[in-house]
């Protein structure tokens, strides 16, 4: 077996999905709890004139801004790796960031009951950009409970978009959030509709 | 300032000693078409006796498949910085790249069930 020959092996396939939603609604939580790494930290320096690229010439005039964002890693199988990236939570400048959303094959958005206003602006966001998302309602001790139809009000979302009920901190519960995200996206091949 | 061949030029909670660029010798574009989700294996072979310390602490980090964002995170460098860096090891034989892939895959229903069977298996 040519275990050290990695030199006609193909790599594995890298799959990203996006967590979303306010600052402090559990996203780094979420992420923790279904990757098989502690989630990591990386940074990008990014421009306004030129969100996306990495081009960093002609700086002068131009607003730059250092935007932080936690991922997590599954190894789905030798050939397919999932990595989840969570959105800077406190920073507008995500959305203009291409690449962090862009491949995306699509988005958790986390929603805390007590202030669902934190997850409007993603919500907006996935809906103006067609990426196809779910919407995981955190269920924090303590916070009143709201029954899925409600929250799906309160949001305004449409009514093919998933509206389910989890605790982040726990695996299987984070892992059936995927479970549904991926669902959701195989019906949408099945019987495209508008986003 | 820390000698070459230290194990990460970090300084506890102060951070890397280095600024980040200068890693890169103020270089931002990378010459291979790199973005956060790129994998990256080392290939045993290349010609990296010339690389400078984050370079050999970068190819130290592709033993297995792994991501340019976690060769960045691990390097506590910046992604553009670290997409130079991996562009190097890359030119000179260190390590392999995936080819770009293919812009977004949510048609893809081969794809989508491959990973709907993975993640059903951590329910």
């Amino acid at each position: 077996m040519a275990y050290n020959d990695v030199s006609d092996q193909p790599l594995p396939a890298s799959v990203k999905l996006l967590v979303a939603g306010g600052f402090g609604v559990g996203k780094t939580t979420f992420i923790g709890s279904v990757s098989e790494i502690e989630p990591l930290t990386t940074e990008e320096v990014i421009t306004e004139a030129s969100i996306g690229i990495d081009d960093l010439n002609g700086l002068a005039g131009k607003t730059t801004t250092t935007v932080a964002f936690d991922f997590g890693r599954i190894t789905l199988s030798p050939e397919l790796v999932l990595y989840l990236f969570g959105t800077p939570g406190q920073d507008r400048f995500w959305f203009m960031w291409d690449e962090l959303s862009t491949g995306a094959l699509g988005a958790v958005v986390l929603a805390d009951t007590r202030r669902l206003e934190a997850s409007f602006s993603a919500v907006d966001f996935f809906e103006s950009r067609g990426t196809r998302f779910v919407v995981a309602v955190n269920e924090f001790d303590g916070a009143f409970h709201y029954e899925p139809d409600e929250v799906r009000a309160a949001l305004d979302l449409k009514p093919h978009v998933p509206v389910i009920l989890c605790d982040a901190r726990q695996p299987r519960a984070a892992a059936s959030v995927l479970v549904a995200l991926i669902q959701h996206l195989l019906a949408a091949i099945a019987a495209p509709s508008p986003t | 300032m820390t000698a070459p061949g230290d194990d990460t030029w970090l300084d506890g909670d102060d951070g890397r000693l280095v600024r980040p660029y200068a890693v890169a010798n103020g270089r931002t574009a990378a010459s291979r078409q790199l973005d956060l989700m790129s994998m990256v294996v080392a290939t045993g072979v290349g010609a990296y006796n010339t690389l400078e310390p984050d370079h050999v602490q970068a190819l130290g980090l592709c033993l297995r498949p792994v991501s340019v964002a976690e060769i960045a995170a691990r390097l506590r460098l910046p992604a553009a910085v670290t997409k130079v860096l991996v562009s190097d090891l890359a030119d000179c034989g260190a390590v392999r790249t995936a080819p770009p892939r293919p812009g977004s895959d949510t048609s893809n229903r081969v794809l989508l069930e491959r990973l709907l069977d993975g993640l059903q298996r951590r329910l």
